[in-house]
């Protein structure tokens, strides 16, 4: 079928599909949560927030699920690496993702207020803790993380969870945050109406906003060289047949991982990309336009994750302190042989999944209002 | 090196968070069956107290799955986080089955259930019938992915170790599979979830019909999993006995230590109905036999031996030399010598490797382990006996009981006499505990019984762990047991306040709260 060298850029394609997958489902979940205690005021409008994700969440979460199944699979090393190294974060962001199925299925089971607000912050919790920490996540890539692997293959991580938190990695956080509420804002202006709709609105306008002079201060800081990046110097003769991490010889310069955007100008795309998404959920947002806005929001999640991705390929986990650890797409990678029958099954399977929650959405459309909550109180969230 | 502590720590995090997990998921399996049953049933006749089933063993049924979401999601985590040098090492096998079932089964269930609670209104019958029946096969295709990555853990097929990348890689996916012990490790584990869901219903059901409420709708729930429970007890007794016992080295070891079974004995094997074993005398003291009986449950033949712990380990005594003659070729093959000559020296004993990595524990040369070191490894290959013996017949004693019920509860059904049998019924609501006593012990056979091995024969628990410091894993551990005692808690206070509700909680104001209230609003 597809020879070595080519299956490992496809793979690195196909997550980064169901990181995108992942962002653009579950992140206007998880950003319409992070709102519903601001926008929501009374308690039908913030059951109308719930409501207008309650069939779709649990689905939306599967992409998670899938991408870190995938990157099991296919980059077993990033996945044992990165999630034993980031234990803390790791543990934070499955801390916060456990209030989001109970938080759904239990908050209106109870008619006590008390209750009720309880379940409301976890949820503000399930969406804006790990929309922040995917960020940092992403941030610290840029940064490098202080890992080293031994001849035995083992990893061993000389960081801890403080030190995740440096300024360029909290703005890359706060540009995660904000885009995935603003796509949880667009949502929502989308889905419901009068008050809700109106505040939800608001909050779109100001998190496009802070995701336009958060993700272009980012641009700025690398532009004006605050940070070092890698290059690969050598090492894989063959990119098909680099297998072993240590093999290669890797070194760090002043390029700001800007590299890759002057050698192949077209990859400028995806951050104008994210830079008109943003752009054009700001304007949705302040002519009330909610289809405007969503798409203006997609189009920045698609832009902003691409734009990472150019930037760090062919890294995918760079190492701070010992860069021939660092773990890229040639050398972290499954066998020739999974790579392909898991490349047989996601092409199968994604086309399927992608029509049949098409088809739930399609289902399931309408705005839900304050008389929708009345006219079923115990059937809904 | 990793400390002693850490891997224990981490392996107790896991045993908890999978046991709890475990809580969920069988309740999961069995009741999106009976659901999808009762629907039929609806579509079919078209009477309105199915739909109510559906509906109220729905709601209960959406209690349990949040928790049943939620606990998985630290599974996923786990192995990464915690189990970084496994997940390395054998990622290329074991992280496909984890990726096919997000593909195939997660995204099936989860997409579509949230159509089974939210579209009643916008479906046509036979549409959210469809829908609830996709509900449960993704669950059920979840349980197969997930059984063929844990069979393979059992017995690791269609695999092979590749020195250049220090992991093992796949090699024949069709015998990943179709892995004897995936097959009846699917089978097993799935009927023991249809008896979950089963004895649920039953038992709730049951304690309508003593209380004299909502009795119409008790009786149909009643009839519909004491059948439904026959066929799965059966199942699961029938199809998921020790047969899947005899394939890969693990499982025959598993065998003895359940058996108890120190000294290979002509064939057929007698079984230890009771006993009391000793491992380290190795032997069991006051032991009940039955003649033949697990020859024939085993080998499913009279003249086939089982074979005992003794000469187990004098077995795993010569593969762990073996094993070290492995280790030293792959150190030469490691330090660049990639000549023809080196490789196939290896690949001679590389088969037994992973028996060589057994003294990573004593030595971390492995090479250089003395004469009591690889005593010491060899009786390490035996997991904890007398545990497994218990658990083992507590698991089938349970089995054994809720397949009674079922014979008796299926026959009153038939009789249309269940409400006349009070003791019957009493019997229903204190079997509720049984499935998960059956699950979780099952559970311990099977996971315990793997030790010391992550993989069989392949990868020992103690190298699998991440490299923590073991103040990390208590942390995880105190704040995973603080975390999930609360959700606990929650859970069980809802599922009790809505099991005690009834179908009164669908607010219908068909059953028995609303019509009380309604009958004294009427009176007043």
């Amino acid at each position: 079928m597809f020879d070595y060298e080519t299956l490992k850029l496809l793979w690195w394609v196909l997550i980064g599909v169901l990181l995108i997958g992942f962002a653009l489902t579950d992140g206007f979940d998880m950003g319409a949560m992070a709102l519903m205690p601001f926008v929501g005021k009374t308690d039908n409008e913030r059951r109308a927030a719930i409501n207008t994700i309650a069939p779709h969440w649990d689905g939306n979460q599967v992409w998670f699920i899938t991408a870190g199944g995938a990157l099991f699979a296919a980059w077993p090393m990033v996945y044992a690496v990165a999630f034993s190294g980031l234990y803390w974060a790791m543990l934070l962001v499955l801390f916060a993702l456990f209030c989001r199925p109970v938080g759904f299925d239990y908050r209106s089971k109870l008619e006590n207020q008390k209750w009720r607000n309880a379940w409301d912050w976890a949820l503000f919790t399930g969406g804006a803790v790990p929309a922040l920490l995917f960020g940092v996540a992403f941030g610290n890539l840029f940064l490098g993380l202080p890992f080293r692997l031994d001849e035995l293959m083992r990893s061993s991580y000389e960081g801890s969870f403080f030190g995740l938190l440096h300024p360029f990695a909290l703005l890359a956080g706060l540009v995660s945050l904000s885009m995935l509420c603003a796509h949880g804002g667009a949502w929502l202006m989308l889905r419901t109406d009068a008050e809700l709709h109106q505040r939800s609105r608001l909050a779109t306008r100001l998190c496009a906003l802070l995701f336009l002079l958060t993700f272009g201060g980012a641009g700025l800081w690398l532009i004006l060289g605050g940070l070092p990046g890698m290059r690969l110097a050598g090492g894989f003769a063959d990119l098909g047949l680099a297998l072993n991490p240590l093999h290669k010889q890797v070194v760090m310069d002043n390029s700001g991982w800007l590299a890759n955007y002057a050698q192949y100008p077209l990859t400028r795309v995806a951050p104008l990309l994210g830079l008109a998404g943003g752009l054009l959920a700001l304007l949705g947002a302040q002519f009330n336009r909610g289809g405007v806005a969503f798409l203006g929001s997609s189009l920045a999640i698609v832009g902003t994750l691409c734009t990472a991705g150019f930037a760090l390929f062919p890294f995918v986990f760079p190492s701070s302190i010992d860069p021939a650890s660092s773990l890229t797409l040639w050398d972290a990678v499954s066998s020739q042989k999974t790579l392909g029958i898991m490349l047989v099954v996601a092409a199968l399977f994604v086309p399927l999944i992608l029509l049949y929650t098409l088809w739930c959405y399609i289902r399931m459309w309408g705005r839900v209002t304050s008389q929708t909550i009345d006219a079923n109180p115990h059937g809904l969230y | 090196m990793i400390s002693e502590t850490v891997v224990d720590l981490s392996r107790l995090q896991f045993a908890m968070t999978a046991m709890y997990h475990f809580l969920f998921v069988p309740l999961t399996l069995g009741l999106a069956f009976l659901l999808a049953i009762m629907e039929s049933v609806y579509v079919m006749t078209g009477k309105q107290v199915y739909k109510d089933m559906v509906k109220f063993w729905g709601k209960l049924f959406g209690i349990n799955f949040a928790l049943g979401v939620t606990t998985g999601l630290t599974m996923e985590f786990q192995f990464g986080t915690n189990w970084a040098y496994y997940s390395h090492y054998v990622g290329d096998i074991f992280g496909a089955p984890l990726a096919i079932e997000g593909l195939m089964a997660f995204f099936l269930e989860s997409t579509f259930i949230g159509l089974f609670f939210f579209g009643w209104d916008r479906l046509s019958k036979v549409q959210h019938l469809a829908v609830t029946w996709l509900v449960a096969l993704g669950s059920n295709l979840s349980a197969l992915w997930i059984l063929i990555a844990n069979s393979w853990m059992q017995n690791p097929v269609g695999s092979e170790f590749n020195f250049e990348t220090m992991r093992m890689e796949l090699v024949d996916f069709g015998a990943l599979l179709f892995n004897p012990v995936a097959q009846v490790k699917f089978v097993h584990t799935v009927s023991a979830g249809y008896v979950t869901g089963a004895i649920f219903v039953l038992a709730i059901s049951s304690w309508y019909l003593l209380k004299k409420r909502d009795l119409g709708f008790a009786r149909r729930s009643f009839a519909i999993a004491a059948v439904f429970g026959l066929a799965a007890s059966l199942s699961v007794i029938i199809l998921g006995d020790e047969s899947g016992y005899e394939i890969g080295d693990v499982q025959k070891t598993k065998l003895a230590a359940i058996e108890a079974e120190w000294d290979t004995h002509p064939a057929p094997a007698s079984f230890t109905l009771f006993g009391l074993p000793n491992q380290e005398e190795m032997r069991t003291d006051y032991a009940v036999k039955i003649p033949y009986a697990l020859g024939l449950i085993a080998t499913r033949s009279l003249d086939e031996e089982v074979k005992g712990i003794k000469d187990l380990i004098a077995e795993h005594e010569g593969r762990i030399r073996n094993g070290m003659t492995a280790y030293a070729r792959l150190e030469a093959l490691r330090a660049g010598d990639k000549s023809p000559e080196a490789i196939a020296a290896f690949n001679e004993v590389k088969q037994d490797l992973g028996y060589g990595l057994l003294l990573k524990k004593y030595t971390a040369n492995v090479v250089d382990a003395s004469e009591e070191q690889i005593k010491l490894a060899a009786l390490d290959t035996i997991p904890h006996v007398p545990s497994l013996f218990w658990t083992f017949r507590i698991m089938v004693a349970s089995g054994f009981l809720m397949l009674l019920l079922f014979v008796l509860a299926s026959w009153a059904s038939v009789k249309r006499n269940a409400e006349d049998k009070p003791w019957l019924l009493r019997f229903a609501l204190l079997a509720l505990p049984l499935p998960w006593i059956a699950a979780q012990t099952g559970w311990y056979v099977a996971e315990h019984g793997r030790q010391p091995w992550s993989i069989g024969e392949v990868l020992p628990t103690h190298l699998s762990a991440s490299s923590l410091s073991s103040g990390d894993v208590w942390g995880s551990l105190v704040a995973l047991i603080a975390f999930y005692s609360l959700l606990l808690v929650i859970e069980m206070y809802l599922m009790i306040k809505f099991a005690r509700l009834g179908p009164s909680s669908l607010h219908t104001g068909r059953y028995h709260f609303e019509r009380l209230a309604a009958a004294q609003a009427a009176k007043a």
